[in-house]
């Protein structure tokens, strides 16, 4: 059985800089699929040599089974690239940008899915609007459509909602979620760790061009340093809870949560102590904690 | 074969779109070279027996305005896809490397042939007869824009930024199809720059199209053909080899 997506040990130098080094994956079909990294990580790059729009210095990537150099042509119907640079071309119109993006796919009288696309997108009432006259947000939703003119089965999301409002997130998100439901591949590369964490299933981190962390998100998540309780307090913190201590904040303690059951025996060395319990939170640990944490170099 | 179509098209629409830039402009230029060259130098020259100096500027007029229109549509074509990033939309299909190139340079030779034929109509009331050769007027009129739109792709490619296209078209472009005789024959030159003319291609693309009008030219018809087809198909495998190989187009 072939992957969505397979990766293997591709490296990719740029002049002294390696920006990829023996990265090695696979992405299953239907998978939600994100591949997180800070700036410089080398995710664009990634993707950059699955569309075949670099070429990697050794190994092999496929896409649904097709090497995407020495099938380059199967390689390419099968994926969508929307890229992260908010391009356009100035000369045309939405409808005609989707149409000639159609026909460079080889594909004549795509109007009915087209028609769908702009629909979805919210762009029906653009569709014969000059790109020049769009926002930066139209600009984007364009761009995902130029992306799925050719209904492939894997997608590529290069920081799809970098610099777009709320709304268009949102619904963009909606349209994504659509899509994997109906059976597509989705890889997502976003800033916003708080979308990849509501969004995917199985999470890829790079740092300098190498991959750090490749798991479920879940099992990533309760690997990581479990949940702090912050509490607001009458008085000192008794002795017997320093070694809980993680750090103080804004008049505030933090302490580890090892486990919750823990709360209990928190509470009753206050109840002891005789200090009160003015204000409590629980925090679960979310993706940003575990992000920094890894790109800090820290072990979960 | 779709892909090439499609792109084929949308560069003819591309030009198309801003025709008074594209194709209107260059038109007028030709109109205003014509009127004050035919003014100024229209009692003292006959380029070819029999045939009047304002008549004989025509053609060369024409297929330079067809040079230099087909060499900036691929060229500019380009740099701007490539600068604006659009590009991207193109490498991302499966296009062939034949089909890409195919698609720019016809395109090319669209809007130098739409340009020639501007400026033929707009200065045929100076005296232009109809042409003696047809064929071999058309011919050099298609090899002449293909040769120059091959060498707009490959200079669109290779700038990366409009700097290094403008050095192209105004250090190598402008001097060899302004130097080439299309405002005299290079019969009228001293045997030193007789010889320098004979080495640019564009020469003999002007003089086989001349030869097209008036069936009289500088040199033999067949060996402008044999120069500017050489030169065509020469070029169009080099850039060919360079588009499948991803040269400033895939790093």
């Amino acid at each position: 059985m072939t992957h969505a997506i397979s990766i293997d040990a591709v490296s990719k130098r740029f002049a002294s800089l390696q920006a990829l080094d023996h990265i090695s994956f696979t992405v299953e079909h239907g998978e939600f699929f994100a591949l997180l990294g800070p700036n410089g990580a080398g995710k664009t790059t990634l993707i950059s040599a699955m569309a075949g729009l670099s070429r990697a210095d050794s190994g092999q990537i496929r896409i649904m089974g097709h090497d995407v150099v020495a099938e380059s042509r199967a390689a390419r119907m099968k994926l969508g690239v929307v890229p992260q640079e908010l391009v356009f071309d100035p000369f045309f119109t939405v409808r005609e940008t989707l149409t000639f993006q159609s026909g460079y796919f080889g594909i004549r009288h795509n109007d009915a899915w087209i028609d769908e696309l702009l629909h979805k997108l919210g762009l029906t009432d653009k569709a014969n609007v000059n790109m020049r006259a769009l926002s930066g947000g139209m600009k984007r939703r364009v761009m995902v459509a130029q992306a799925l003119v050719h209904r492939p089965p894997v997608i590529v999301l290069d920081e799809p909602t970098a610099g777009v409002d709320v709304e268009l997130r949102q619904s963009l998100w909606a349209f994504v979620k659509e899509l994997n439901a109906a059976g597509h591949t989705i890889v997502l590369t976003t800033h916003y760790l708080e979308e990849a964490e509501a969004l995917c299933s199985r999470i890829a981190m790079m740092k300098k061009g190498r991959l750090i962390a490749l798991e479920n998100k879940d099992t990533l998540l309760s690997r990581s340093a479990a949940r702090e309780v912050s509490l607001q307090l009458s008085g000192p913190l008794p002795a017997s809870l320093q070694p809980l201590s993680l750090r103080q904040q804004d008049g505030r303690h933090i302490l580890a949560l090892p486990d919750i059951a823990k709360l209990e025996q928190v509470l009753s060395e206050l109840r002891l102590a005789a200090v009160e319990v003015r204000e409590l939170s629980v925090h679960e640990t979310d993706l940003e904690q575990v992000f920094v944490k890894l790109m800090h170099g820290g072990q979960l | 074969m779709y892909g090439f179509l499609t792109l084929f098209k949308k560069e003819i629409l591309r030009f198309w779109k801003v025709g008074f830039q594209t194709v209107m402009a260059p038109v007028l230029t030709a109109l205003l070279y014509q009127m004050i060259f035919s003014h100024v130098l229209s009692q003292h020259v006959e380029a070819y027996p029999g045939v009047s100096y304002t008549a004989f500027l025509i053609p060369g007029l024409a297929m330079m305005s067809m040079a230099q229109n087909a060499f900036a549509n691929s060229s500019s074509s380009l740099i701007q896809s490539k600068i604006t990033g659009n590009i991207v939309f193109l490498l991302l299909p499966p296009i062939s490397a034949p089909a890409f190139f195919g698609a720019y340079l016809l395109a090319s030779i669209v809007r130098g042939l739409v340009v020639g034929c501007g400026v033929l109509l707009v200065t045929a009331w100076f005296g232009l007869s109809l042409p003696a050769q047809p064929l071999w007027l058309l011919a050099f009129a298609v090899l002449g824009c293909g040769v120059l739109g091959a060498l707009g792709i490959m200079a669109g490619i290779w700038a990366d930024k409009f700097d290094q296209l403008a050095a192209f078209q105004n250090f190598l472009i402008m001097p060899l199809t302004f130097l080439s005789g299309v405002f005299y024959s290079i019969n009228s030159l001293p045997p030193l720059w007789r010889s320098v003319s004979h080495l640019n291609p564009v020469f003999y693309m002007i003089d086989g199209f001349r030869y097209g009008f008036f069936g009289q030219a500088d040199v033999s018809p067949w060996l402008s053909l044999a120069v500017v087809g050489g030169c065509f198909v020469a070029l169009s495998l080099w850039v060919m080899r360079l588009i499948a190989s991803g040269y400033k187009l895939r790093h």
